[in-house]
């Protein structure tokens, strides 16, 4: 199932942000990213924890998580901070098994260094210690993301998911 | 941001509170021509902040609390009855008070609840009628902006149709009506607070499936929308300004003067030619108690000792589980479907009973993604089995008066200013356990007749409370057995008014923010009338 446009913007409305996009500016390039926490690096390691944490029949995170990446933190430095340092705390973590950042690895050492890190049995607490921050910043951040989405919705089942304004119609209908 | 908190020098009305009563309240007077000063004791929220709020509202991170920021020394209380009560997820201190957490459920009281006393027994009459309230009902509802439509056959008299239609029926709506008729069910719609149009400036619901705790379209009604009206007709509204106490004259007749607090520690004087009360049933007792002096000993307006007394809310019974089909769920956060079928009482052995049919039984999809220990495909897969499926009935049951029910102030606890906190003492008695055990009878012969496999029940021992604070300054005609009069006026103060649920002699089990905003239109014409 693949993400589209259409669900960055879905996606970045459950998240207050949508008025952070401005018109063409859906790419890192076009914005003055200067002094934003969440730079290249950060959003690499966002798309690298997506392609765990996602099911696999979703097709376009990158572009999906690069695109909300860069409106999501733009005016909310505080959080974006937080992301920043998760991803840090992540890297970390990852060096003392691996020689190399968490974007370094294949997909199979993602998966086993953020099982390893307990990051999926971890409350998302934003203050807390690293896995928790791991997962409240970029796991539950990016499951956030894709299921407030119409295509994260349909995946499970609901064409309107919570955090969505899909409107007053779909509740009415039966199942296709 | 309000930046000058310095008392209005004329002020014909003080209002304290600009939740729904208190934002009705100063719009009326205010379109009148009247000076109107409103003290609200919580901050002024951003709109462009909700949908921040929504996503607080939905990751597991975030407890209930933290939505609407209550919370700290300022909401400090106790909770020293049989029952705990929850007091700060009820309420929020704010411009437009609990409405903006509020699920947006709007019924007429019906008319036996007027006069329960003289029909079973049981409680008070109430000293006006439903035909009293009945054109105040009819403002109200085009005030809020009520979607609903005629087909309640258990529901008061009307004589003109809602302001807008109502919203259609749920899917899993149609399996409960076909269940409901096997078993001699009948269901209806639901009137909502929430707008099935756009109207004036206001967007229609788009279904965001958030609404309580927040909705961030505002197509649900909320008290910000006539706080502004107010202010934009000349009404003055000052946040973040908690009222302390309330001063009176030599002979004790008339308030002068709410004595505020402001943020920077100050302490300032409004005074005004009438007063109104609406902060809510808890705050509302709580600030007359806090008032106490040499005339008034045990509090303000508190002659018959029953300031306080009488603390009723609605208890939740309810049952649910699973079809072995698609129920689609969790589209909307709203319902729309009910039955008042086991709203009167033949007589004094049980409550009233409002039975509602959930559109958002069981978990969203992105609650579960968000609070799982796995992800990926495994995710997926727990998903697609645990969401789809479930059905669930609620309902809300009466509680009748009791006067051991109370908020009282707390003897060593205090707030932020000093204050003694509010103490909710709070039990759940033996006639409204007979109607939960009722009210969940009616939900499993229904759900039985469904298919469903019953997965839980919410019975008189697990029961909580729905969040309508009711019957602390109780209404009446005779100042021994009721603190404000059938005007809304305290007996003991002319010129202090009340248009609360705290004022209500009996609670139903109706949602009570339609009854409040009836009384609050009421008691502005009142107060106009005086002044």
């Amino acid at each position: 199932m693949e993400l589209t446009r259409r669900d960055v913007l879905a996606a970045l409305g459950a998240a207050g942000a949508a008025g952070a996009v401005g018109a063409g500016a859906l790419t890192l390039s076009q914005r003055d990213n200067t002094g934003n926490p969440v730079g290249d690096h950060e959003v690499a390691t966002l798309v690298a924890v997506a392609g765990v944490v996602y099911p696999s029949e979703v097709e376009g995170v990158e572009t999906f998580v690069r695109e909300y990446s860069v409106a999501r933190f733009a005016d909310r430095p505080e959080y974006a901070a937080g992301v920043a340092d998760a991803v840090a705390a992540l890297d970390e973590y990852t060096r003392t098994w691996h020689d190399a950042a968490f974007v370094g690895l294949d997909a199979n050492a993602r998966e086993e260094t953020l099982s390893g890190m307990e990051v999926d049995i971890a409350d998302p607490v934003p203050e807390g210690d690293h896995r928790e921050r791991v997962r409240y910043y970029l796991v539950n951040e990016l499951l956030y993301a894709l299921f407030s989405t119409p295509t994260g919705g349909e995946l499970a089942g609901i064409e309107n998911p919570q955090g969505h304004p899909g409107g007053t119609t779909s509740y009415q209908r039966g199942p296709q | 941001m309000q930046s000058n908190r310095e008392p209005s020098e004329r002020a014909d009305v003080c209002v304290v509170g600009a939740g729904p009563a208190g934002g009705i309240v100063a719009d009326k007077l205010a379109s009148e021509g009247y000076d109107v000063v409103v003290l609200e004791a919580g901050p002024r929220f951003d709109d462009d902040e909700r949908e921040q709020r929504m996503e607080r509202s939905i990751r597991p991170a975030h407890g209930p609390h933290s939505v609407w920021e209550m919370g700290g020394e300022r909401d400090a209380y106790a909770s020293t009855g049989d029952r705990h009560y929850p007091l700060n997820a009820a309420r929020v201190k704010g411009v437009g008070g609990s409405t903006l957490h509020w699920q947006g459920m709007v019924m007429r009281l019906h008319e036996q609840d007027f006069t329960l006393e003289s029909e079973t027994g049981v409680g008070t009459d109430w000293p006006v009628s439903y035909d009293d309230l009945r054109p105040y009902y009819a403002d109200a509802e085009e005030e809020l902006g009520v979607a609903g439509a005629s087909d309640n056959p258990f529901a008061p008299p009307r004589k003109q149709p809602h302001p807008l239609p109502a919203f259609p029926p749920s899917y899993s709506d149609s399996l409960f009506a076909e269940a409901c008729e096997a078993v001699g069910v009948t269901t209806h719609s639901v009137p909502n607070a929430r707008l099935s149009e756009s109207r004036n400036d206001r967007s229609a619901c788009v279904g965001y499936g958030t609404c309580q705790p927040v909705c961030p379209s505002g197509a649900k009604y909320d008290a910000t929308i006539h706080v502004e009206q107010a202010e934009q007709r000349g009404a003055r509204v000052v946040d973040r300004a908690p009222v302390q106490r309330l001063e009176h004259d030599d002979a004790g007749e008339r308030v002068t003067a709410a004595v505020y607090a402001t943020p920077d520690g100050t302490e300032h004087r409004q005074e005004a030619r009438e007063f109104v009360l609406a902060a809510g049933g808890v705050e509302n007792p709580r600030l007359l108690l806090l008032s106490e002096s040499e005339q008034y000993p045990d509090g303000l307006a508190n002659s018959s000792g029953l300031v306080g007394r009488y603390f009723m809310d609605h208890l939740f019974a309810g049952a649910g589980g699973t079809l072995d089909e698609p129920t689609r769920q969790n589209h909307v956060g709203f319902n729309t479907t009910e039955s008042h079928q086991f709203y009167d009482r033949e007589d004094d052995s049980r409550g009233a009973i409002k039975l509602e049919f959930l559109n958002y039984a069981g978990p969203s999809p992105l609650e579960m993604a968000l609070s799982g220990d796995d992800w990926g495909d495994a995710m997926l897969d727990r998903i697609r089995d645990g969401y789809g499926t479930h059905v669930a009935v609620g309902a809300l049951v009466e509680q009748p008066p009791k006067k051991e029910n109370q908020i009282r102030l707390h003897p060593e606890r205090t707030d932020d200013h000093g204050n003694p906190v509010p103490d909710v003492v709070w039990s759940v008695d033996d006639q409204t356990r007979r109607t939960i055990k009722r009210a969940n009878e009616i939900q499993h012969e229904i759900l039985t007749e469904l298919g469903a496999d019953i997965q839980w029940t919410v019975g008189p021992d697990a029961t909580g409370p729905a969040f309508h604070h009711m019957g602390t300054t109780r209404m009446g005609d005779n100042p021994e057995t009721s603190v404000v009069d059938a005007q809304l006026r305290t007996h003991d103060l002319a010129n202090l008014t009340i248009p609360s649920s705290s004022v209500f002699p009996t609670g139903g089990a109706m949602n009570p923010t339609l009854t409040i905003a009836a009384l609050a239109l009421k008691a502005a014409n009142h107060v106009a009338e005086r002044i």
